[in-house]
Parts: C-alpha cells; structure tokens; sequence
C-alpha cells in the first residue's frame, strides 16, 4: 500500500462566475522512501497539487490518502496535526522567522506538538547537525547565507520525522552552485530513506529524481519513472 | 503547544517592538493608575468624612431641638415650655435605654478677649461635666469643670486650642507650647478662669503634616509669611470648629450670660439642644421611643421637640462617596477602554505585518487555535504588563496628588481597589485581543504563505 494515494483528484476555483480547473482528475501513487519531483511551468497546477497534498488546502473532488488517513475530509485541527506530524515543508524563499534564532527555528514545529524543552532541544541540534550547520545555532536566519537558510529550513522539516518532505522550487532563490549543494543534501537524505517531493519548473533540477510527474494544465502530462525503466534497480526493489 | 510558550513567545514580541509596546501599554498605564488614584482619593475623602463624624460625637449621639408645634397642636402654643432643665433631669432619670444625656446653652457673638487680643469663638456652650464625653473631648492641660464647680455657677471655663493660640499666641508664633491654665479671660465682660484645655483635635493628615513641618528647620527668616489656602491652623472644617470651642459650667451660662439679656430679670432657662447618647447603635429606635416618651410626659403631650440623629449625615457621606466612585470609576473605565482600543489598533497592524509568519506557523502546523491563543496572550501580556506598571505609577500619582492638592485627606490605595484595576486590565487585554486574534486564525496559509 502506498504513502500517498492520490484518486481522481480535482480542484476547481471560481473567479467572477468563470470555472478554473487548477487541477483535472489527477490520479498517482507515492511509495515510501521514493525521491520524486512535480515539474510543470507556472499555473500548470503543480502548487495546487502540492498544497493539496501537504495538507495546505483541500481537493474540490477525489480522495486522498496520505499514511492511511483520508485527509481530503479531514477537518483543518487534523490536518494542521498531520501538517506537523508527517510532513515536513521546503520553501523557495526558506521562510524561517528572522526574530527566532536558527535553533529556535528548528525547534517550532516540536513547539505545537507538545515537546518538552530538553527533547526539543536535542532533536533540533541533532537536526541541525544532519545539515551541518550546528555550530550556527545561536546566529539569527538572516546572518546566514542563502544555502545556509535553506539548510536550516531543511532541518526543519526533519526535525519531526516526517513520512514526506515537500520541497517546493528549493533552489529557486539560490545561485547554482549552491543549488547544487542544496539537491545534493536532498540526495543523501533520499539514500537514508527519506519520502522527498521537489516541485519544480526546472527539467534540469527534476533530472536528480528517479521519478518525474509532469503536470500540465492541471494533467498529468506524461510521467518518467527510472524504475520502470530499469534505471535504477536500488529505487524499486519489488520490480528486481 | 502550552500556555508557557505561548507567553514567553507574547514576551519575545513585545521585546522585539519595546517601543511601540511601551506607548501601546501607556493607555493601560493610564488606565490602570488612574482607576487605582481615584479610588484612593474617594477612600480618603471617605475616611476623612468618617473621622470627622465620630469627631463629632459619632452615630450614638442624637440631639434634640426644639421644634415648631405640629398643626393639630398650634392653640397650645403658649403653653409649650421648650427644652429646659426639666427635660435633662427627666432624661437622665426616666430613660434607661440612654447613657448619658447633656443639656446645652449656646450663646452667640461672645467676644472673648484678653490683654487686647480678642476672639469670636465658634461655640460658647454652657454645659455639664458629661459634654467632655458626650462630644469626645480630651483634656490635655488642668482639668473639666465638675459638679461643685457646676453646683456654685463658678466663673471657670475650659478651651479648645484654637481660642489659646488666638488669645495667647500659637506654638508656631511662640515657639513652644503655652499652658493657659490659671489665666484669666473675659468673655462679654465677664471673668472667666481657665481651669484646663483640650487636647489638639487634627485629622490624622493634618498631624502629619506638623510633625513633618516640626522637624524640618525653619530657614525662615523676617515676617511670617501666609502659606497659602488660609494656612494650616485650624485644619478641616470639624476639627477648627471644635477646636473653637469653650465650655463653662451651665449654671453659670444661666446666671452670668442669661439672666440680664431680656428685660426680665428671671433667667431665661430654655436649652439651645439636648444631646442623649444611646448605649448602642442597635437600640437607636427603642432608646428614641423611651425619650420620646418622657419629653411627651414633661412637655404635656405637647410634640415641639424633635431628634437629630447622625444618621443622616451617615447617608450623606454614603451618598456623596457613592457618587464621587460612580463618576471616577466612569472616567477611569473609559480611559481604560481606550487604552484597549490601542491595543486593538497595534495587535491589527501587528498581524498584517506578520502574516506571513502566521503562515510559516500553519504549514509547519499550527492549528486556528494556536495562533489564536498566540495573538490572545500577547495582547493579555501587554495589557498585565501595563497593569502592573499602572499600579506602580499610581503609587507615584497618588503621591504626586498629594503634593499639588492640599487636601486633608490623605489618599488610601486599597488591596482591593488595586485587584480591580489589575482585572480589569486583564479583561481588556482579553477584549482588544479577540478580533486580531480571529483575525489571524482564520488566515488561509496558502495566501499568508504567498504575502508580500
């Protein structure tokens, strides 16, 4: 059974009386442990299938399953709760809150589940050292360079241990060099196992996951997957 | 997350805006001090008003006047005798519920003087040894005159400082205290010994005052100079008054000071006022009745008396500090309300300025109700800060009072007063704090995430 079981999806704004169809009967599958990245170009409909399925929004049709919980009628204290317990975010301009130190940034999402202030304490700096920034912890966000922020919006959505990790445009705000370190840390953290979804425009920057979705006018427009392929055997054990 | 995080987040953001915090809380400072001042200054005025009663002889003392006849009586007019000794003897004979009773002549527009000083004296009362008690006099300096000096109409008196200090110079003209005792004045042409005076009736503001004046060094050099607001001597109304006051024997009063000012040489022996004092405050109807019923008795059925009883002036001050709350609390409350509003305006600018954060908040998962408790607790914060602070600048405004406004009566600041004021600005904080607080929960945390 997968992670994410997305079924037959759709979401419809209405603007003046005209129906915009964001997302059109979109239908796929997460596998935990899977590295995958959303591509399309801007009002493909990408960010409104990742907000639906970071629990940031709800589907005007379809159902949605993340980890066994329907969360497409979940009411919004439930999902605010799975926000926090099972999906860690990353943004394209990091959003960390520039008054909290980096440490207290990292301890935020432990701060609504109920943490208490030593165990938070330890998982932020042990969070903090996965992205080696933990001689930083005392300096405010905007002390740090970009690489170093997202870093430590990286932190922050591990630090709850989350099932997946949306990363949407990472590298967006970053100069390629530092882009690159960025997708490489993403990398390492998908071989320990890690769930990540990168939503992207950028083909270049999908060609580091194995798997593709292109989203186009609300579709899924075609979709790569290595393991189909036989690309990469370590991705897709069940089909070796 | 739990309410301790919350606060200390609602301390981190005040700290983060010191000074916009500072003039946000300045409302509730305001507030908060001058509800706590103007309740002090109430309680005062109600202290000095309750003081000045029982200065004057407190609720158990009644006094009877004489009183026009009742209509269905007038044709018995002539025959109505009017207060007399009679009364006082039947009173103090015929009416156990009453502890004491004391007969009063009072004269008018007795000059007093002595080695060319000379004194208008606010009451000159002939009266019994018993109007020492009656009227809660101490004598400080010789003694009261007693029934021999009352059975033989002896010539003595006993004074109030205030008729000392105008007849033979104040302690702050001499220098010292001057004992009368011995001397000898004139009262309408008449000798009159002084056998003792009273003790120096003052508010407790008032003796405060001269304490701290005495020891302070006089640095004052060439004429004495008036101090402003008709000096200090003397002090509130009451206690001037009964300071003013110069008792002698009522005997003498009928033979000296009555028998030559009416064409008759018999004196003229009707009462100014007949004081009783009930032996308590409960017993007032029963013990009224009992007087009644002997006044009833000696004046012939004949009703032109009537009992005055402090009650009244009781109600009054009840009244007068009802009203004095009402109205500064009115003014307190309102300025309160507009210190909330202040923290209204400030929490609303402070949310859109952080949307954005509250949709960091929420995608990393914070529910309505966390935010919501967020913007509550600072806001509370804010206004309990500008609470306590409020107390303590009303301990510095009530001070500040009491400098400029020379009043007798000295502001008390109550427990329960400053308890009122603390909740109250908790309440507002609570209040201003609600609709920012709806406000921010009900974010989208798609479109606060995409805020500019």
């Amino acid at each position: 059974m997968a992670l994410v079981e997305v079924r037959n999806v759709s979401k419809i704004y209405h603007l003046g009386g005209e129906e915009i169809r964001a997302l059109d009967d979109v239908s796929l599958d997460i596998e935990t442990g899977e590295f995958l990245s959303i591509i399309g170009p801007s009002g493909s409909g990408k960010s409104t299938l990742m907000h639906i399925l970071g629990c940031l929004d709800s589907p005007s049709r379809g159902t949605i399953k993340l980890d066994n919980i329907l969360i497409h009628e979940a009411p919004r204290t439930q999902l605010a709760r799975i926000r926090n317990q099972k999906i860690g975010f990353v943004f394209q301009f990091f959003n960390l809150l520039p008054k909290l130190t980096v440490l207290q940034n990292v301890e935020l999402p432990m701060l609504y589940s109920g943490i208490g202030g030593r165990e938070r304490r330890e998982r932020a700096m042990a969070a903090l050292r996965q992205v080696n920034l933990d001689n930083r912890s005392k300096h405010r966000p905007l002390q740090l360079s970009g690489g170093q922020q997202q870093r430590v919006a990286i932190a922050r959505a591990l630090v709850n241990d989350p099932k997946i990790i949306f990363a949407d445009e990472p590298t967006g705000n970053l100069d390629s060099h530092t882009g690159e370190a960025i997708l490489e840390l993403f990398r390492n953290l998908s071989r320990e196992g890690r769930t990540i979804a990168l939503v992207t425009h950028d083909p270049g920057i999908a060609a580091v996951t194995p798997r593709r979705i292109e989203i186009r006018d609300g579709k899924i427009a075609t979709e790569v997957d290595a393991r189909l392929a036989g690309l990469d055997r370590r991705a897709a054990p069940a089909l070796t | 997350m739990n309410l301790l995080n919350a606060i200390s987040i609602g301390f981190k953001e005040i700290w983060a805006h010191k000074f916009r915090s500072l003039l946000t809380m300045l409302g509730i400072i305001l507030g908060v001090s001058s509800l706590v001042a103007m309740s002090a200054m109430v309680k005062g005025m109600e202290n000095g008003m309750r003081e000045a009663l029982i200065a004057i002889g407190g609720l158990e003392k009644v006094r009877i006047e004489e009183q026009d006849i009742p209509p269905g009586q007038k044709h018995l007019t002539d025959q109505a005798v009017g207060l007399t000794l009679v009364d006082y003897e039947a009173l103090r004979k015929g009416a156990p519920l009453i502890e004491s009773v004391t007969p009063e002549i009072r004269l008018n527009r007795v000059m007093l003087s002595r080695a060319g000083r000379s004194f208008n004296p606010w009451n000159f009362i002939g009266t019994t040894p018993a109007a020492l008690e009656m009227n809660q006099h101490v004598v400080e300096h010789g003694r009261m005159f007693n029934d021999i000096d009352l059975e033989n109409a002896r010539s003595v008196c006993v004074i109030g400082t205030l008729i000392r200090d105008e007849l033979f110079g104040s302690p702050e003209e001499l220098g010292y205290e001057y004992n009368p005792v011995g001397e000898t004045i004139n009262a309408n042409g008449q000798p009159l010994r002084i056998i003792g005076m009273f003790q120096h009736y003052e508010s407790e503001q008032e003796r405060k005052l001269r304490l701290l004046e005495r020891n302070t060094p006089q640095s004052q050099t060439g004429p004495a100079r008036s101090r402003g607001w008709g000096g200090r001597r003397g002090g509130s109304f009451v206690f001037r008054m009964k300071n003013a006051t110069i008792y002698i024997p009522i005997t003498t009063m009928l033979i000296k000071f009555r028998a030559g000012s009416t064409t008759n040489s018999a004196p003229e022996n009707r009462l100014s006022s007949l004081y009783i004092r009930i032996a308590s405050i409960d017993k007032l109807e029963p013990a009224l009745q009992q007087a009644k019923n002997v006044l009833m008795h000696t004046h012939r059925g004949i009703e032109d008396f009537a009992f005055q009883t402090q009650e009244n002036w009781a109600e009054q001050i009840t009244v007068s500090i009802r009203n004095a709350r009402l109205s500064g609390g009115i003014i307190a409350i309102i300025s309160l309300v507009v210190g909330g509003i202040g923290i209204m305006n400030i929490m609303l600018a402070s949310i859109t300025e952080r949307i954005r954060e509250i949709g960091i908040r929420k995608a990393i998962g914070a529910s309505n109700f966390n935010v919501f408790v967020q913007i509550i607790v600072e806001s509370v914060v804010i206004a309990l800060l500008g609470g306590i602070a409020g107390l303590i600048t009303s301990n510095l405004l009530v001070r500040l009072l009491m400098i400029i406004s020379p009043t007798e009566n000295t502001p008390v600041i109550t427990p329960a007063a400053m308890a009122v004021a603390f909740g109250f600005s908790a309440m507002v904080g609570v209040l201003a704090g609600l609709i920012p607080a709806l406000k921010a929960a009900k974010l989208d945390p798609i479109q606060a995430l995409r805020y500019e």
